[in-house]
């Protein structure tokens, strides 16, 4: 049950810290998660990232460095069989998941649901 | 006035006592939305006998698919505004971003409306997340070998 302490504790400090950017900076939404993207990215090449999901489960995938830190572990996957083509190869191998599931569902609702204004 | 206690004044209005609460509510939200993520992979798992990379990657779909159902039914970006990073910074943000910007560009026509902006807000995160991990896929692999 710990598991559950430690995603909530994880995700709602991730997003406690995008908050007190959002609101002590100029930065944007779209700013705050493409530097945490880059911030993902940047923990998974020493591995780090990889500790937070084994430890804190669930609550290290939801937050949006876990896209950062998929997008790396997927081409360095690859890269290590293929060489350096694998961080073409492999850099969307995790992270289709995410992005196939939110293209075919945007699109599949915005057909359906008319955009209130 | 003197310009000091308009300064004063301003300060005392401005919505400084709000960025502690927004502060606890992003906290609280984005904590509940890891706990409904691990309660999501445990449920799978238990109910669908399945591993756990297979339990989290369904779980993902399945935040993706209530955000984006909820956005285009309307009341999300209400939540969203309300919650601020609580909820835009899981993947429900990327999600409600993408169909927000379908939904706005509809009546533009399915290629140049939905098909040109739907990445609008959400492209930043694609693109940015591909060229970190690629710089630094690139200092890992040269430095440590892969």
């Amino acid at each position: 049950m710990m598991i559950y302490l430690y995603s909530f504790l994880f995700a709602g400090i991730v997003c406690l810290i995008g908050q007190l950017i959002l609101d002590n900076t100029k930065l944007l939404p779209g700013h705050i998660t493409s530097l945490f993207v880059a911030i993902g990215a940047a923990l998974d090449t020493f591995a780090i990232y990889d500790f937070f999901v084994d430890t804190f489960g669930a609550g290290a995938v939801v937050c949006i460095t876990s896209f950062g830190h998929l997008l790396i572990h997927g081409a360095l996957a690859k890269a290590s069989s293929d060489g350096l083509l694998g961080l073409f190869t492999g850099m969307f191998s995790l992270t289709a998941t995410g992005i196939t599931a939110t293209i075919i569902f945007a699109f599949i609702f915005t057909l359906i649901f008319k955009p209130r204004d | 006035m003197e310009k000091k206690e308009y300064q004063k004044l301003t300060e005392k209005y401005s919505p400084k006592e709000n960025k502690l609460k927004n502060a606890i509510i992003a906290f609280l939200i984005g904590g509940l939305v890891g706990i409904i993520g691990q309660a999501l992979v445990d449920l799978y798992m238990n109910v669908g006998q399945i591993s756990q990379s297979e339990a989290t990657s369904l779980m993902m779909v399945t935040l993706i698919f209530l955000s984006c159902l909820f956005t285009a039914l309307g009341f999300f970006d209400n939540w969203v505004s309300k919650a601020g990073a609580g909820l835009f910074i899981p993947i429900s943000g990327f999600a409600h971003a993408t169909t927000s910007s379908a939904l706005e560009y509809k009546r533009e026509g399915l290629v140049m409306g939905i098909g040109s902006n739907i990445f609008k807000l959400s492209g930043s995160v694609i693109l940015y997340g591909v060229i970190a991990a690629y710089v630094f896929g690139i200092i890992r692999f040269v430095f440590f070998g892969g």
